[in-house]
């Protein structure tokens, strides 16, 4: 055991992992390694893997260093360990089930639904005008997106266009709203690492975001802004002061956070090479977003497949390139400067006109007028008690929220409520690498590789 | 001290003040943040609107520390079971702020995946209606609660005073 | 197989037995991901109850296409996606839990939303939303 003694823990794991996802594609394949079913046990429970070992050593007979871990050994002593789903640095409700050998993560397999609110059966029941304030509750850091999504894929079904204005009040608000969900992602993620002054920082720097979304849309979070149409309504007189306001002073605090953390020699240590995944394994497994950026990929929906007009904005896409947490921390801070970018032009270029379309039978006519027109008192109460028909059909719009893809499927039956809405949320596919960033790493990088995944449980359950 | 048993006279009022005063002065939150709630329950203990000015920005992790639930959010199903295992192992006293239109009453989602209203699972001593509740109403309701701990309303028997 | 192009969006209806070898296929012609795997229930409206629908993404086309595979009520059984984009796994295990249609070859095919114990799946036309009646003062309960 001399030679063992020597051998350091840390050397175990420093090497990259190989990519495994290979592996994994080929159906049938007889290599049957535990590792590639890394949630087969049964949906609630992990079972023991059993050995003599640990018998013997019960007994006394075999002395065993257990911070000593032999790779690839099956006789070693297992443990299985909960966390969650109340846990301080799970950022909501999950449940993570992690296999142990000593300090180093063998299996993981998260446990989901604790969340679970029934939106997409709600969805059924709600009009489409309803819709939004139903889906605007599941990815509740970036409300805005939600409503988008959904908006879109019931106005592509409707085909109908939306005026220039709308369009870019949309991008404007939606860009702010990256920047205050990044703003969270990077408070949690200071705080769960340690660095508890961060929290305090990103969450100073989203009021003030907060406070621009109240006076446009009267509520700090969960808007119902976005409606199917355009915006619920137009931007208040002094609006630039505000977004001005927000635009210089932020850069500043960016810097500041700079400062404190980027060559800071501990978040350096327990960010770098941790939580580590390959652009091939992003790939498979459906990981869209910063993850998927940070290892490599430049893909981003708003420059591949843009909507809402966001193709007339310049702005850069971030990548890294190693993949690890220390990457996506660094994609986050200048994802919040390009969206700083887009929020300027369009605060520059933003056009005049109509902050919705003026199709009657889809937006409800100004208040002054249901005074003066039956017509419109008509139209009023018509989308307000049954809601507007939208023709028959199936739709999926996707755009790019904070956290990647977010897709809205709709299928519509040519009533006035969705037979089926359905959200891809991005939070849902992005917790599947989370057993392969987690594999033969430290239990102490789990808070730190779930926060740099960045999870929403209101996406994952919806 | 541990039954309030003795009628009350000048010692056992005055220390009951003196208790419930210590008592509302810090009071230690458990975390229990679940859905959009949560957010602003963290932004009412940031800089901003800051609850450390009443004692409360130390959010415990550990139940057994905390003598505040703050129920922040949707109780699902699966949830509820846990909700009451957390609740359960808070020591006494302890008091729960139901945050939220959707833990007081199920909030929009009247369907078959929340528990209508977490009072079903645990006893509820204040409810904060919004969705989500600004900072501001959550704080309104801390200090609803604070007023309600000092005039002595929330005693429970065999609680001391 | 059949072609139906949606609102300009690329969809192909597919046949369950020949899913397996068009997926494949698909991978082959560089869809690397697949985005969603969801269901939808049309009860009565149509003669095959679900249709299973896959979302799949190209990155280098920069294409979209979409999979919807019929599946009949009485035998809700279709080949699993996984294998092929191990991305698939919790997508095909939540249309599992809400609509009970069971994915041949899946590693782990158990409920992931709802309580193990659960019956019923939940997002089927024929499972009521479960609403609690709510009395409000003054206004008649519209059902």
């Amino acid at each position: 055991m001399a030679d063992e003694d020597d051998r350091d823990v840390t050397t175990a794991v420093e090497e990259p992992p190989e990519t495994r996802v290979a592996d994994m594609w080929v159906a049938g394949s007889e290599e049957t390694d535990w590792m590639l079913h890394a949630t087969d046990e049964g949906s609630q429970e992990m079972e023991q893997v059993e050995s003599g070992a640990r018998l013997a050593e019960q007994l006394g007979t075999v002395v065993g260093d257990d911070y000593i871990i032999e790779d690839d050994s099956p006789d070693d002593e297992r443990m299985i360990v909960n966390m969650g789903p109340q846990h301080p640095s799970t950022h909501g409700v999950l449940r993570l089930q992690v296999e142990l050998e000593g300090e180093i993560i063998r299996r993981t397999k998260p446990v989901i639904g604790y969340l679970h609110t029934g939106m997409e059966k709600t969805g059924e029941t709600l009009t489409y005008m309803q819709g939004p304030t139903n889906v605007t509750r599941m990815d509740y850091l970036a409300p805005l997106h939600n409503e988008l999504v959904f908006s879109m894929a019931v106005e592509r079904l409707l085909g109908i266009e939306i005026p220039p204005r709308a369009q870019a009040i949309r991008v404007l608000m939606t860009e702010l709203n990256r920047v205050s969900s990044h703003l969270v992602a990077l408070a949690t993620n200071g705080m769960d690492i340690g660095a508890i002054s961060m929290m305090l920082y990103g969450f100073r720097e989203r009021e003030t975001v907060l406070a621009f979304f109240e006076k446009v849309t009267g509520l700090r979070m969960n808007h119902n802004y976005i409606r199917p149409g355009g915006v619920a309504a137009d931007l208040p007189p002094g609006w630039e002061d505000d977004v001005e306001d927000i635009i210089d002073t932020l850069p500043a605090k960016l810097a500041e956070y700079d400062d404190l953390l980027k060559q800071n020699p501990i978040w350096l240590e327990r960010t770098r090479h941790i939580g580590v995944i390959t652009a091939e394994e992003c790939l498979g497994y459906g990981i869209t977003g910063p993850t998927l950026r940070s290892a490599g990929v430049d893909w981003d929906l708003r420059k591949t497949q843009p909507y809402s007009g966001i193709e007339q904005y310049e702005f850069d896409v971030v990548t890294g390139e190693n993949g690890d947490v220390y990457d996506r921390y660094l994609i986050r801070v200048e994802e919040i400067r390009q969206s700083l970018r887009i929020v300027r032009q369009a605060m520059e270029r933003m056009p005049l006109g109509d902050w919705r379309t003026e199709d009657r039978k889809v937006t409800p006519p100004p208040r002054a007028r249901l005074d003066q027109s039956m017509e419109a008192l008509i139209h009023h109460f018509k989308i307000f008690t049954e809601g507007f028909k939208v023709p028959e059909g199936e739709v999926y719009e996707a755009v790019e929220s904070p956290r990647g893809e977010l897709g809205c499927y709709i299928v519509s039956d040519g009533s006035a409520k969705p037979w089926r809405c359905h959200i891809r949320a991005p939070s849902f596919a992005n917790l599947q690498a989370l057993p392969i960033m987690m594999a033969d790493s430290l239990v102490a990088d789990t808070v730190a590789t779930i926060a740099s995944l960045d999870p929403v449980m209101g996406d994952v359950d919806r | 001290m541990a039954k309030s048993s003795t009628p009350p006279n000048l010692l056992t009022t005055t220390l009951g003040k003196a208790v419930h005063w210590a008592q509302t002065r810090s009071m230690f939150p458990a975390t229990f943040g679940l859905a959009c709630c949560a957010i602003e329950m963290m932004a009412t203990g940031t800089a901003r609107y800051d609850l450390a000015r009443f004692g409360m920005e130390v959010f415990r992790a550990s139940p057994r520390q905390a003598d505040l639930m703050i129920v922040a959010g949707r109780v699902s199903q699966k949830m509820a079971p846990v909700l009451r295992q957390v609740y359960d192992q808070m020591p006494e006293p302890k008091w729960v702020i139901s945050m939220g239109a959707c833990a007081s009453t199920g909030g929009m989602f009247n369907n078959y995946a929340l528990v209508q209203g977490v009072d079903q699972v645990v006893p509820v001593d204040i409810y904060v209606p919004g969705c989500p509740p600004g900072p501001q109403s959550l704080m309104h309701g801390i200090l609803t609660l604070h007023d309600k701990i000092m005039s002595g309303e929330l005693a429970r028997e065999g609680v001391l005073v | 197989m059949e072609w139906s192009p949606s609102f300009g969006q690329n969809v192909a209806v597919v046949p369950r037995e020949s899913l397996r070898r068009f997926a494949e296929g698909a991978l082959e012609a560089g869809f690397e991901v697949c985005v969603d795997v969801t269901a939808v229930d049309f009860l009565r409206s149509k003669p095959i109850r679900f249709e299973v629908v896959a979302g799949l993404l190209s990155h280098r086309h920069n294409l979209r296409l979409r999979l919807r595979v019929p599946v009949p009520g009485d035998d809700p059984e279709v080949p699993s996606l996984t294998p092929i984009w191990p991305g698939a796994n919790f997508f095909e295990r939540e249309a599992f839990d809400m609509f009970g249609i069971r994915f041949s070859d899946h590693p782990d095919l158990t409920r992931i939303l709802m309580p193990d114990e659960w019956i019923g799946h939940p997002l089927r036309k024929d499972y009521q939303v479960g609403e609690v009646p709510v009395q409000f003062k003054g206004a008649p309960k519209a059902v």
